[in-house]
């Protein structure tokens, strides 16, 4: 049986504890609000980005002289994982699912042969995949001292990756990151972003609508000029997507996370406070006895 | 002229402008263009330069300084993907 005094220290520490957590859950839903807002934001450049590109590389006919981008290396056999996380914990399993999600397909293309390098950013699932992975993590980039992540960021990083695949350092890149569904899920998820996938569906159902001939389109410079130029481009918007998405999903998963620890910590402190007061009342009573059995004696 | 030409400038951060305009003349990689409206399907990429947009016929221009895109001109008007803007 725990002593009074114990009880009273667990109940204060259980409090500041709730503290800490009911402060993180008020900042993470401001935080999430902005995050959100700047997600829905970057959609329409996304959005007119795809479309463009699809339709572009649809007409462009693809020879070895294609860029990397759109064409890849012509084998899949070193394959770069690209794994946003978070720098700041308290999150729930954010972070842990990312990288769980990474790991299993990083299994899956170890089993069939392919070598498997990291890029990495964010701090939370730098240590998780350099214990299980040990010396295949190719860069990390340091987010630490970024508060929003804007798109410079994004550029950096895909700056980074098209240098590596000029160097003929990896075939195909696939980005991790944590979709932003709704404050109480997100989904992590899988995009391979070299070489360009091609959502089939859409060009075909622009061609199917037929509306606008895209014959009668002009180019300037040529269809291939300009889809050199956007390349790069669209890798940068897709990172930076990811990005925000992931942004908005740790402060949506932090927000859950810390709802629950709050709600556990009240719950903690009901129950000490209760046995608080019995062991009190206990102790009471005993000393009652001990009184009055110690008058009935004389 | 009643008809008006619909202008958007999109940046990855946000929509900074959708608007019915005049005209705009916009720095293409080879050399400025003017879009009025029913301006014939086009797609250009775009130097770093300063964007005009004429609100109408004759008034002064409104000009934004534009980084890194390319522009598009369909049937829906005109859009320009830029990825800095500045006023």
């Amino acid at each position: 049986m725990a002593t009074l005094k114990e009880l009273k220290g667990r109940i204060s520490s259980v409090k500041s504890t709730q503290k800490i957590t009911k402060a993180k859950q008020m900042v993470a839903a401001a935080k999430l609000r902005k995050a959100q807002a700047a997600a829905e934001a970057a959609r329409p450049y996304a959005q007119r980005m795809e479309a463009v590109v699809s339709s572009l590389a649809s007409r462009v006919t693809r020879t070895d002289k294609s860029p990397k981008l759109l064409a890849g290396t012509g084998k899949d056999q070193v394959q770069m994982l690209v794994v946003l996380t978070s720098d700041r914990g308290l999150a729930g399993a954010f972070n842990a699912n990312i990288v769980k999600e990474a790991r299993s397909f990083a299994r899956q293309l170890e089993s069939e042969g392919k070598t498997v390098l990291f890029y990495l950013a964010g701090r939370k699932g730098r240590s998780i995949i350099n214990r299980f992975h040990p010396g295949q993590t190719e860069k990390y980039f340091d987010t630490t001292d970024i508060k929003s992540p804007g798109f410079d960021e994004a550029r950096a990083i895909a700056h980074d990756l098209t240098d590596m695949l000029e160097a003929g350092k990896f075939d195909v890149a696939h980005l991790f990151y944590s979709t932003f569904k709704s404050a109480l899920t997100q989904e992590p998820t899988r995009q391979q972003i070299i070489p360009v996938k091609i959502d089939q569906t859409a060009s075909l159902s622009t061609a199917a609508a037929g509306d606008a001939p895209p014959a009668s389109v002009e180019y300037e410079p040529d269809e291939a000029g300009i889809l050199e130029d956007l390349l790069p481009r669209n890798l940068t918007t897709q990172i930076f997507g990811a990005l925000l998405e992931n942004m908005a999903s740790e402060q949506g998963a932090s927000m859950t996370a810390m709802d629950n620890a709050t709600r556990n910590a009240g719950e903690l402190i009901g129950d000490l406070t209760v046995q608080y007061n019995r062991s009190r009342q206990a102790a009471i009573t005993t000393e009652l006895v001990e009184i009055i059995s110690g008058a009935e004696a004389l | 002229m009643a008809s008006k030409l619909h202008f958007e400038l999109v940046t990855p951060e946000k929509l900074v402008r959708s608007e019915e305009v005049h005209m705009v003349v916009v720095p293409g990689a080879e050399g400025d263009f003017g879009v009025l409206e029913g301006h014939a399907p086009f797609m250009s990429t775009v130097r770093d330069g300063n964007l005009s947009i004429y609100k109408a016929d004759g008034a002064a221009p409104e000009t934004i300084r534009i980084e890194g895109g390319f522009a598009e001109v369909n049937d829906k008007g005109l859009t320009v993907l830029a990825e800095k803007a500045g006023e």
